[in-house]
């Protein structure tokens, strides 16, 4: 009933329009500035006190010493100079980088898929897609991590399971080889909510397109790599930017499955579970921030390639 | 939901799939079979846990089958009071942080992305553009003054820390899909009701915001999600029993949990998700569309 306002949403290009249309009457201007300032009275405190202090704030707070009960102390780039050496800095960063590089895109081959499976008159679509969708709504909670944690246990369902099949588990959580791959398979789990934005991406593929590169003698194979994948692309950038992001941030599963550690032998150690551990647990507030800025700094950059590369890959329809 | 519609919805999709042979019959029918045990294979998990969290105990890592041969309540007796306050404490807290986000991203975001859509002043498009880059910036980048901010004000242990931002139009995200979702809706519209005599105040009260109810609905829906499940925040801000939320509970749970804790988390971490499975129930149609139109999960 209101797909195609919402389709518009996503359709609606950056428009501006202009200051004064030649009919609109001009003394409107004045009392809307008026209002328009009042309208965002909530909007302005909020830059100002959630965002844009704590920002600057943060940023001189990495260049600090600073414990929270005395007065931060300037101490220049110490803090990143501590970071070159700290070696479970580095077990974060290597830990997120493998999630990141190995989750995501399981995850998003995954969704594409099972989208491309159900995309095309398959009967039974909103069951599927629910019951697909459904572990995505709940991957984040803490109760999905507790599950995981039993699920991966000594004694959980996965060795069970092996077992049956007279095959010895392996001690999924406390092997340091083993423990990350646990938290790669729930987000892999979690492949419904980008699997639905591609069938959403791929429902907009007009069928013209495929009967027309059928007329030109073209195979399923043809089809799916010169009609649906060229056209799918500016979904799958979205898909990509979005879950990479998320992925960097991840937090609550690391936390949980390893109960606050990182453990074992830093194998669990995400990043964002790092910064909590120096700011929020051993009240290192300078060092935290340090790192936090070098999450947004990588975050940032990351992205930034990501677009510079979509020159190459993505295809959007005007070109 | 339609879930077994005999009949193609689109002339297209009649092209592409001819009256069915049965050769076809047979591929379909092997394609759903393969499709049925994914799905199992995936949900057993959860299924696993339903059924464990009535299980005795004792019997649930001994037998991990999902036919449960002994069914018992004990678990959540006793779960629901294994911190030393109750769990009704929790999700009462719970609910007050989610009702209150949600009506205060409904209030800020809309008011923003009215101005931000529809009024003309000087500062608009650099507005614009600081909502647009706030959305990508890291949460835990600005985490640490904030915490010592609202600790300094004796916030912590209480709930505004978590209101106030969404009081304050911070999820950026809800401003952005406000602002698109106003831009499809006409002119028109605002120019008869200033004709009529209506000021900003009322047009957008009497005109913009009643139809700007997908976007609304959508707000609310992961509003309510996210706040429900979120950890982190509640997790550095709450720290006295009396004040934490469903999550801050069940990790609390998690610290002191022995062997025979299971069953209690299992039960304690089913009805957590419980809001969340029912909302699913009613709301699915909408959280689907959410998602495949804006992105957000």
């Amino acid at each position: 009933m209101l797909t195609d306002e919402d389709r518009q949403v996503r359709a609606a290009p950056e428009q501006e329009e202009p200051a004064a249309p030649t009919k609109r009457p001009a003394f409107h201007l004045n009392r809307q500035g008026r209002a328009a300032h009042i309208f965002l009275i909530p909007w302005q405190l909020g830059f100002l006190l959630i965002t844009a202090v704590p920002l600057f704030a943060s940023l001189y707070l990495a260049f600090t010493d600073y414990d929270i009960l005395n007065p931060p102390e300037w101490t220049g780039l110490e803090n990143f100079r501590r970071m070159v050496q700290d070696d479970q800095f580095w077990a974060s960063v290597k830990v997120t980088l493998v999630y990141v590089l190995v989750s995501v895109p399981l995850q998003l081959g995954f969704a594409l898929l099972l989208a491309l499976i159900l995309d095309r008159g398959l009967k039974g679509l909103a069951f599927y897609r629910s019951a697909f969708y459904l572990p995505s709504l709940l991957g984040t909670s803490v109760a999905i991590a507790i599950l995981w944690r039993e699920i991966f246990g000594d004694d959980g369902l996965i060795n069970k399971g092996l077992g049956l099949l007279g095959i010895q588990g392996e001690s999924w959580l406390q092997n340091p080889n083993t423990a990350l791959a646990t938290l790669i398979v729930l987000n892999v789990w979690t492949f419904g909510s980008p699997m639905v934005i591609f069938l959403a991406g791929l429902r907009q593929i007009p069928d013209e397109l495929y009967e027309a590169a059928k007329v030109d003698g073209a195979g399923v194979w043809r089809q799916f790599t010169h009609v649906t994948i060229p056209l799918l692309t500016p979904i799958i950038f979205f898909n990509l930017i979005l879950q990479t992001i998320g992925a960097f941030q991840t937090f609550t599963q690391a936390h949980i499955v390893s109960g606050g550690t990182g453990g074992p032998a830093n194998s669990t150690l995400f990043y964002t579970l790092y910064v909590y551990q120096q700011g929020f647990v051993a009240f290192d507030m300078g060092y935290a921030s340090a790192l936090a800025w070098v999450l947004m700094v990588a975050i940032a950059a990351i992205t930034a390639l990501h677009f510079l590369v979509s020159k190459y890959w993505v295809f959007y329809g005007d070109n | 939901m339609t879930t077994t519609t005999d009949h193609p919805t689109t002339a297209a999709a009649a092209v592409s799939s001819p009256p069915p042979t049965r050769e076809r019959r047979i591929k379909a029918a092997l394609k759903h079979t393969g499709l049925l045990v994914f799905v199992a294979f995936m949900v057993y998990p959860l299924v696993w846990m339903v059924v464990s969290a009535f299980k005795p105990a004792d019997q649930i890592l001994t037998e991990p089958g999902i036919v449960p041969t002994e069914l018992t309540l004990d678990n959540f007796k006793d779960g629901w009071h294994a911190l030393n306050r109750p769990f009704s404490v929790f999700f009462a807290n719970s609910l007050l942080v989610t009702l209150g986000s949600i009506v205060g991203n409904l209030f800020s975001c809309s008011l923003t992305a009215y101005a931000l859509a529809r009024l003309q002043f000087r500062m608009r498009k650099v507005y614009f553009a600081i909502t647009l880059a706030s959305v990508m910036l890291p949460f835990h980048v600005l985490v640490i003054p904030q915490y010592i901010f609202f600790s300094q004000f004796g916030l912590v242990n209480t709930y505004w820390p978590l209101l106030i931002p969404k009081f304050l139009a911070t999820d950026a995200f809800f401003v952005f899909l406000m602002v698109q979702f106003i831009r499809t809706l006409p002119r028109e519209l605002d120019r008869a009701a200033w004709i009529d005599g209506a000021g900003p105040f009322l047009t957008f009260w009497y005109v913009i915001l009643p139809l700007m109810r997908p976007a609304l609905v959508t707000t609310t829906i992961f509003t309510f999600i996210w706040t429900w499940n979120d950890f982190f925040v509640p997790l550095i801000y709450l720290t006295r029993t009396q004040a934490f939320t469903v999550p801050v509970a069940l990790n609390s749970m998690v610290d002191s949990e022995t062997q025979s804790g299971v069953g209690m988390l299992f039960a304690m971490s089913l009805l957590s998700l419980l809001p969340i499975l029912v909302f699913f129930a009613f709301a699915q149609k909408y959280l689907i569309r959410g998602i495949a139109t804006t992105g957000l999960k």
